[in-house]
């Protein structure tokens, strides 16, 4: 099971803020271990956020990604107290959601 | 012709674009400042705070009646004021070895275990995640380690034996790049361990997340490349050497703030 993602978004004016920040190995599958054999790649594939059910944001991502990425995006239209909803999948199939109240 | 009076004008530009570049510390603090938004040591300090208050181990009890010097389970300010001694154990203790002492009297693990351990695996994966988190506890508080026991006082000129003392294939010490201000090792600038504002600076940032390798380093850790850096042996896990260290070098740093879990390259 994977760790919480950290979500904080804020609101200024019609303008909300979100900056994301995901726990993820995002393995590149080109690193080779102690024994000298290739990790296998683990990243992040799919990653998206939506706002009242709509998607505002949503983006692929690959294996160039770093390690306990960091993202920061911008959306129009919410307002304090609505809630923004994160969610990625990786390229093993695992899953993660995470929400944040607007402020 | 027509080819060299365009080259000519980048030419006499040249040198007004050069006097305009940041210097290197510059570029570095705002990499730094962009990155420092979303810090991941603030992952490992959620963990820790998880693992703070679960019960685990052998007696499957959790750490939250640890006394790290403030009283059972105080973990506010905590860290701004260690290495200091403890009378249970007889020792002047960091963060790191008081660590291990709950771990072993409250949870039951074997201290020497971990110890043993190397980094980023185990118990030893745990032990990052805790000193996040109590690091945290303590970020923007100002660092005053006791100096009123003798055993503290000991450690300090313990420390500072240490701190100067040359050896190695090199003939190296801590002192080597730390013991003077304006030094660097190739771009990084490198603080003056002996005086603030260089030893609040520097002894308040760890323990920090580690881009370059995508880890949370302790203080423990740190000491541990600054020797493999040295060409030293490597110092033993929470020993009485580093430890001592950490008391030079936080006594020195008395009253710098402490940023930890920082951010560094």
């Amino acid at each position: 099971m994977s760790d919480p993602m950290r979500i904080r978004a804020q609101a200024q004016g019609d303008k909300t803020t979100v900056r994301v920040l995901v726990s993820h190995e995002m393995e590149s599958g080109q690193r080779k271990d102690a024994a000298g054999k290739t990790v296998p790649a683990w990243f992040i594939q799919n990653i998206s956020a939506t706002h009242n059910g709509k998607t505002v944001m949503s983006a692929q991502w690959g294996p160039a990604v770093s390690k306990n990425p960091f993202m920061q995006f911008s959306f129009n239209g919410a307002k304090a107290g609505d809630k923004v909803i994160v969610s990625w999948t990786d390229s093993k199939g695992d899953k993660r959601s995470d929400e944040a109240v607007v402020t | 012709m027509k080819w060299n009076l365009p080259g000519l004008v980048v030419l006499a530009l040249l040198p007004l674009a050069a006097a305009g570049q940041k210097t290197t510390a510059e570029g570095i603090a705002e990499y730094r400042a962009m990155l420092a938004d979303g810090n991941p040591a603030e992952l490992f300090e959620a963990r820790g705070e998880a693992l703070w208050k679960q019960p685990r181990g052998p007696k499957n009890a959790s750490l939250a009646q640890c006394n790290l010097g403030k009283g059972p389970g105080v973990t506010k300010g905590a860290f701004v004021e260690l290495p200091r001694y403890f009378a249970d154990t007889g020792r002047v203790q960091d963060l790191e070895s008081r660590l291990l002492t709950c771990m072993e009297t409250l949870q039951g693990f074997n201290a020497e275990t971990i110890a043993k351990t190397p980094f980023g695996r185990d118990e030893q994966k745990t032990m990052e995640s805790l000193v996040a988190f109590l690091s945290g506890e303590s970020r923007g508080m100002k660092f005053n380690l006791p100096q009123v026991h003798t055993q503290e006082k000991l450690m300090y000129a313990v420390g500072k034996q240490v701190f100067y003392q040359r050896g190695g294939p090199y003939d190296f010490s801590c002192a080597s790049c730390h013991g003077e201000d304006n030094k660097r090792v190739r771009l990084q600038d490198l603080p003056n361990l002996t005086k603030n504002p260089g030893a609040g600076d520097g002894f308040g940032a760890w323990p920090a997340y580690r881009v370059s390798s995508g880890d949370l380093w302790g203080m423990q850790r740190r000491l541990n490349d600054c020797y493999r850096q040295q060409r030293f042996p490597f110092p033993g896990y929470a020993s009485d050497a580093t430890i001592a260290l950490g008391v030079f070098m936080g006594v020195n740093g008395k009253g710098g703030m402490s940023t930890a879990p920082a951010l560094k390259r």
